[in-house]
């Protein structure tokens, strides 16, 4: 990121004696922040941003009848995504008709990337780190600065800024982030590529939300698609497919901002509890069997 | 008539002279220093386009056994980790050592040390160096980049391997304020023209003073500032930034973060530049309308550290007074000053 001058600002002063969050770990052991409410100031991080001009690029994969999530998903996007910033929606999808036309604020656009789907559920889940990894080569390392990279099947529901930007972020799976580790569900057979052992492991991470700068998106990008191929050649398949292989990826690169649960979340299964006091981003409930086959 | 109109005229002339005279003994004793040009900034320096070592790419962690990090935890005394802009607040319990070394060591950095050792304070340099070679960056390669006006008088200290001296020649000044203040100047010149092409990450920090234990790569980041000892516990009204509005050092109330110690600051080495280059044109600034700032380059520095917030801030267990008495947040002193009678040191 480029160095920059910020205006003059009014806001509280922040106390070392005073903890932004005690009910909360906001630090990891390698000294990455882990981005609650209070931690952090938005108009400050939001000028800092504003000052370098960049582009926040946002990758959704809509396969199949998966299409059927995009209004939502986009029109939620629109309230409460990089609100203020430039941002690029990258929709891949099989279906380029049926995308929506949602109306997009200023210095936001919309492109369509049309690309083949697979018969199973699971490979159209893993076939998505290659697809990134490609784009990032042919198009976003030109277009924008930073990528996100998520679900579809979700809606913005509060508050999702630059304060998740940086090099390499991961998202904590809110089903298990007051787990011990070996509840993980990391995959746990040694002869997969995403093979973690039962005494390691910081977090267990979300295949639904990651992203960096497009650099690191890239890198992260194939070698889950490389794992994984070299899983296949092996006849094993990873227990959460690429999430699987995310978290191994994760545990040996650590990411430099690591987002709480508030940032997935779903509050048919998980209710709210008082450590969550903003739930950005959730889960739309939907039919597995329905939406899968 | 004439004659004694001549005589008052030139008497009134010598009593004119003479006031004047008088007034401009008095005032050139009484400004802090003499007028500009008095150095000329650096024009050579400006426009180098100075090709830094390069920004080394994320390298996978070696596999390690190490305690989860417990995500939930109810904890009543604890110091603020994290700043509102999200820069890490470093101090002991907020990182693993261990892990830290698996992720920086395979970077194969260099880590500069800058400190000032002009007239009497050379009697600091060794003692300095003997606790930088215990804890100061253990296993990394080290250069210390000592400034003096007696290059000759610079006492050898063994060093560990990978760890280097070097002795750069600084001129002397009557007044311990313009040595402080030169120091921004020398930085930047030191990094334009050598440190750029030596280090990675770069450290500049005051010689009173005498490492107690680790300093490790939980201090690296782009650009580092950290917390002074005296005012971690201030409302920000209580700082001690520049008031005045003539200085380009003024803080207003109701603005700043933390009051930070000019005796530690650093980063990656292109942001120590662009850092201690802003601050010396910001005192050459002040020079230029006759100003000294309250507290010399660290009022400065303070002033940058608001629009040009640090990445990465360290807690006053990096830059600690040891006539203080040790607050419980505070686990572990790693640097702190020597005693020393300042009075005798500065004459």
């Amino acid at each position: 990121m480029q160095v920059v001058k910020l205006p003059r600002m009014l806001y509280p002063q922040p106390r070392v004696l005073t903890p932004s969050r005690n009910d909360v770990l906001v630090l990891t052991p390698w000294l990455a922040p882990i981005i609650w409410e209070g931690t952090f100031n938005i108009d400050l991080l939001n000028e800092q941003f504003r000052l370098q001009n960049l582009t926040v690029g946002i990758t959704v994969f809509a396969i199949k009848k998966y299409v059927a999530f995009l209004k939502l998903f986009l029109e939620t996007a629109e309230q409460h995504f990089m609100v203020g910033h430039r941002v690029t929606y990258y929709v891949f999808t099989d279906r380029p008709d049926a995308v929506p036309r949602v109306a997009l604020a200023e210095g936001r656009r919309l492109e369509v990337l049309r690309v083949p789907a697979a018969a199973r559920w699971q490979d159209v889940s893993m076939r998505r780190m290659q697809m990134l990894s490609d784009f990032c080569e042919r198009r976003f390392r030109r277009e924008v600065a930073f990528l996100v990279c998520t679900d579809v099947d979700m809606r913005f529901s509060d508050h999702v800024g630059v304060e998740v930007l940086s090099p390499l972020f991961g998202a904590l799976h809110p089903g298990f982030y007051g787990a011990a580790r070996q509840a993980f569900t990391y995959e746990r057979r040694p002869q997969s590529r995403a093979y973690i052992p039962w005494d390691q492991g910081d977090f267990y991470y979300l295949g639904g939300l990651f992203g960096g700068s497009v650099s690191e998106v890239h890198r992260l990008t194939t070698a889950c698609h490389q794992a994984m191929t070299a899983d296949r050649a092996n006849g094993i398949e990873a227990v959460w497919h690429d999430e699987s292989h995310l978290n191994r990826y994760l545990l040996d690169h650590k990411p430099t901002k690591v987002l709480s649960p508030e940032y997935l979340w779903d509050e048919q299964l998980l209710g709210r509890p008082a450590v969550m006091r903003k739930l950005r981003f959730m889960a739309v409930p939907k039919n597995h069997q329905q939406i899968r086959n | 008539m004439r004659c004694r109109r001549l005589a008052l005229g030139l008497g009134f002339c010598l009593l004119v002279g003479t006031v004047l005279c008088t007034l401009w003994a008095y005032a050139d004793s009484w400004l802090p220093f003499s007028y500009i040009p008095y150095y000329l900034p650096c024009p050579e320096i400006f426009n180098m386009k100075l090709q830094f070592r390069g920004e080394k790419p994320f390298q996978p962690v070696a596999r390690a056994q190490y305690p989860q990090p417990k995500l939930l935890e109810q904890r009543p005394t604890e110091l603020l980790t994290l700043t509102p802009w999200l820069a890490p607040i470093v101090s002991e319990g907020t990182f693993d050592p261990e892990l830290l070394r698996l992720i920086y060591q395979p970077l194969n950095l260099t880590v500069g040390l800058t400190v000032f050792a002009v007239g009497k304070y050379l009697g600091f340099v060794q003692h300095f160096l003997e606790s930088a070679e215990q804890f100061f960056m253990q296993g990394y390669r080290v250069s210390y980049y000592v400034f003096t006006d007696a290059p000759a008088a610079v006492p050898r200290v063994p060093l560990g391997p990978g760890r280097v001296l070097r002795v750069l020649p600084v001129q002397s000044h009557a007044r311990w304020e313009e040595v402080s203040m030169r120091r921004m100047e020398a930085i930047s010149r030191h990094i334009a023209q050598r440190a750029h092409r030596e280090v990675d990450y770069l450290f500049c920090v005051d010689v009173d003073m005498v490492f107690r234990n680790p300093w490790g790569p939980e201090t690296l980041g782009d650009l580092v500032a950290a917390i002074h000892p005296g005012y971690y516990a201030a409302p920000r009204r209580q700082f001690p930034y520049e008031r005045r509005h003539v200085s380009t050092a003024f803080v207003a109330d109701g603005e700043g973060d933390f009051y930070y110690g000019g005796a530690v600051f650093g980063g990656r080495v292109d942001r120590v530049y662009e850092f201690a280059l802003g601050c010396h044109m910001a005192i050459l600034a002040d020079k230029a309308n006759g100003v000294m700032a309250a507290w010399q380059e660290e009022s400065h520095l303070n002033r940058r550290f608001i629009s040009h917030k640090p990445t990465k801030v360290l807690s006053p267990e990096y830059i600690w007074d040891d006539r203080k008495p040790r607050p419980p947040d505070l686990k572990l002193i790693r640097f702190s000053t020597l005693d020393k009678n300042a009075r005798w040191l500065r004459s």
